[in-house]
């Protein structure tokens, strides 16, 4: 059923389609009407979950480690700080093996105050060995919710996931999206049914003391599992276009790529800006390409060496920055492209709710359209639209 | 009155069930596993357990082996009320009312670092039971001052003299959690198996949010002969340093009533970590434990036994 609502109502709405056991929430701008939606679909009797108020994010994420072990499907939604502070507890879920997911609404991590959308809070969670999926729109937000169940709780997996929207941007903008029937879901997304629960008749240990002498393997297994999620990860986008006829690329989207003299690499909704400005520039005749990044974690390698095929020349755009020679996405599709002879450059903006504008994404394409033809990149990172250049203001 | 009391308890016998496996990894003389012991006694199989940072995350055994028989999770250091919390709620959402849940944490993940989800779960009325072992510092780290470290005694990071001294007392967690907004809430001792089991068997069958604070000798902490360790924690109820009562319905009532208190001198001694202590300072913690004592029997006075 076609329905307007903006990203935080479409994880909501997901959550309850996906029949969520529990949830554990804890307000947060701008995720925080994801939680409210919630509490209100439970309080109506709409959704039939475990709603639990915390007093913090730390605690959301250690009740629904807890929830999880018991068996229940699982669900919270955090923002920038809330991330943050969950942090120690992410870093838990994962060893954990928990199949928790969680929307995150990306934003700035202070200080000075910020509110706004940027990616650097999802960013700097990138190495707790949780999955990261960014999302272009709040239909992608919605159908992802439901897409990492299958694959966080699936046997092979058992991991958890975190699905992004844009804060603001997508959380609170008002789209048409497309609501799945309940049955068609149910039939996408089987109860969650771990193999190894917190069982009174079948007493175990979770999470006890491990020693140097198994460590290491244990870290493996989570390495494995995380590759496997590649697969898991198409085969769950497969069978979701096949019941509900969309579909968003796997883990990254070539747009009009193939034979583009430049393409940019771009997460979360720019991608939807620069696909349009790359329609107006094919059809000005300049071959430019957009390869929207959806899975962040774990990393399309071999999907962004693909790019070396298709063009010689490469953006990244960072709606971050971590303070290496360049952003962090620039630096994983740096790495991944190695030996392969691609020009590469970084560009850094859309920083604390800036606005990602037409005229921002052409002013990269512009730049990346002069690179193609010099061969060689100017500079290995550009802030671009700086007040005042890139001198001292 | 006296005898049919004392009749009352000779009849109570300790539930013939053990939950503790030998091969578990604790000091000699330690008081955590017997106060695991006695709780998983008074509870039986129908509970899960779970426990954060810790001495209480290594002395079970390090994986693949494990001590103890009902299932226990493992958590970081300020989360066990939280977990706690989670796992209740998902045993409600599957029907599963007859499962006992406990949170188990040293006094460090209690009155200091968990605090703040200690707090929150009370305040959501969550149905369980959350004991603190409280050793009286940060151990398994290697007896650091905690919040719960008595006034007077030496740690690691109170090394004693004039600059860093423990002046304060122990803060008062259980009349925090009764603040909070417990259901019941009591002392117990491991000097004391009947009391404790007793306590416990009585905390399970009420509904909320229930605190335990369990006296847990540290032998290697408080620098004493492990061998004194039962010593120690029964002079502890005798002196008043550490008064076994409960708190239930709003009243509250004495479980070990101690009519003549034993000198607290007698308690700080067998103990290497008050050693340092003068004369004068032997007097102030006396006079510390008297004053804490006489406010506790207000409270019962006026709760009219």
């Amino acid at each position: 059923m076609i329905e307007m609502m903006n990203a935080n109502y479409a994880a909501a709405r997901a959550a309850k389609l996906a029949r969520v056991d529990v949830t554990a929430v804890y307000p947060i701008t701008p995720q925080t009407s994801i939680s409210e939606k919630l509490a209100e679909m439970v309080q109506k009797g709409e959704m039939d979950a475990k709603f639990m108020m915390m007093e913090s994010e730390h605690s959301a994420m250690s009740a629904l480690i807890g929830a999880s072990y018991v068996g229940a499907r699982t669900f919270t939604a955090t923002s920038s700080h809330g991330l943050a502070l969950m942090h120690e507890m992410l870093m838990w879920a994962v060893g954990a093996r928990r199949p928790i997911v969680m929307p995150v609404a990306a934003r700035t991590i202070g200080g000075p105050w910020n509110i706004w959308g940027e990616h650097h809070d999802v960013i700097t969670e990138r190495d707790t060995g949780w999955l990261q999926i960014f999302c272009e729109n709040n239909q992608e937000v919605l159908d992802t919710v439901l897409m990492a169940y299958r694959v966080a709780e699936d046997p092979e997996v058992m991991l958890p996931i975190m699905v992004i929207e844009d804060g603001f941007i997508l959380s609170h903008t008002v789209d048409i999206v497309d609501v799945p029937e309940q049955e068609k879901v149910d039939r996408y997304l089987p109860p969650f049914k771990p193999e190894y629960p917190v069982d009174v008749k079948n007493p175990m240990r979770h999470g006890g003391l491990m020693m140097p002498d198994w460590w290491t393997e244990f870290r493996y297994l989570i390495y494995q599992s995380q590759e496997v999620a590649r697969t898991k990860l198409l085969e769950a986008e497969k069978e979701f276009e096949a019941i509900f006829g969309r579909s968003y690329g796997g883990m990254m989207e070539y747009y009009k790529c193939d034979d583009a003299d430049a393409v940019l690499v771009v997460a979360g909704s720019a991608a939807g800006t620069a696909k349009e400005v790359a329609d107006r520039y094919r059809a000005e005749g300049k071959k430019v390409g957009v390869a929207k990044l959806r899975v962040f974690r774990p990393f399309p390698a071999e999907e962004v060496r693909r790019l070396a095929d298709m063009t010689t020349t490469i953006g990244v755009f960072d709606r971050s920055y971590t303070y290496g020679d360049g952003g962090a996405m620039f630096n994983e599709v740096r790495s991944a492209l190695q030996s392969t002879g691609s020009v590469m450059k970084d560009y850094v903006g859309g920083l604390g709710g800036r606005d990602v504008t037409v005229k921002f994404i052409e002013w990269i394409f512009d730049d990346l359209l002069r690179i193609a033809e010099a061969g060689k990149a100017d500079r290995t990172v550009e802030w671009v639209g700086l007040k005042d250049g890139t001198g001292r203001w | 009155m006296e005898s049919t009391e004392s009749t009352k308890r000779y009849k109570f016998t300790i539930p013939q069930e053990e939950y503790i496996t030998p091969g578990h990894s604790a000091c000699p003389g330690c008081g955590e596993p017997l106060a695991m012991r006695y709780l998983l006694k008074a509870l039986g199989p129908n509970t899960v357990i779970n426990v954060p940072a810790g001495c209480c995350a290594v002395i079970p055994g390090v994986w693949p082996r494990y001590a103890v028989k009902v299932p226990f999770v493992d958590h970081a250091f300020e989360c066990t009320a939280a977990v706690s919390s989670g796992i209740k709620a998902a045993l409600e959402k599957k029907g599963m009312d007859d499962v006992t849940v406990v949170g188990w944490a040293g006094d460090g993940g209690t009155v200091d670092i968990g605090l703040q989800a200690l707090s929150g779960a009370v305040d959501r009325d969550t149905d369980f039971l959350y004991v603190m072992y409280d050793n009286e510092a940060y151990m398994n780290t290697g007896i650091q001052c905690s919040g719960a470290t008595p006034c007077g005694a030496w740690t690691t990071t109170t090394p004693g003299g004039k600059h860093i001294q423990q002046r304060r007392d122990k803060k008062k967690i259980l009349d925090m959690m009764i603040a909070n907004g417990i259901v019941y809430g009591a002392t117990v001792s491991v000097a004391y198996p009947d009391d404790f089991i007793r306590t416990i068997q009585k905390a399970k069958g009420i509904k909320g949010p229930k605190f335990i604070h369990a006296y847990s000798p540290c032998p290697s902490g408080w620098r004493m002969d492990p061998r004194k360790a039962i010593e120690v924690s029964r002079l502890a109820v005798r002196t008043g340093a550490f008064p076994l009562y409960e708190f239930h319905n709003g009243k509250y009532s004495f479980t070990k009533e101690i009519k003549k208190r034993k000198p607290v001198e007698e308690y700080l001694r067998l103990q290497g970590r008050f050693k340092h202590l003068t004369p004068a300072d032997v007097a102030e913690v006396q006079a510390l434990v008297d004053r804490e004592y006489e406010a506790l029997v207000a409270k019962v006075g006026a709760s009219g036994r």
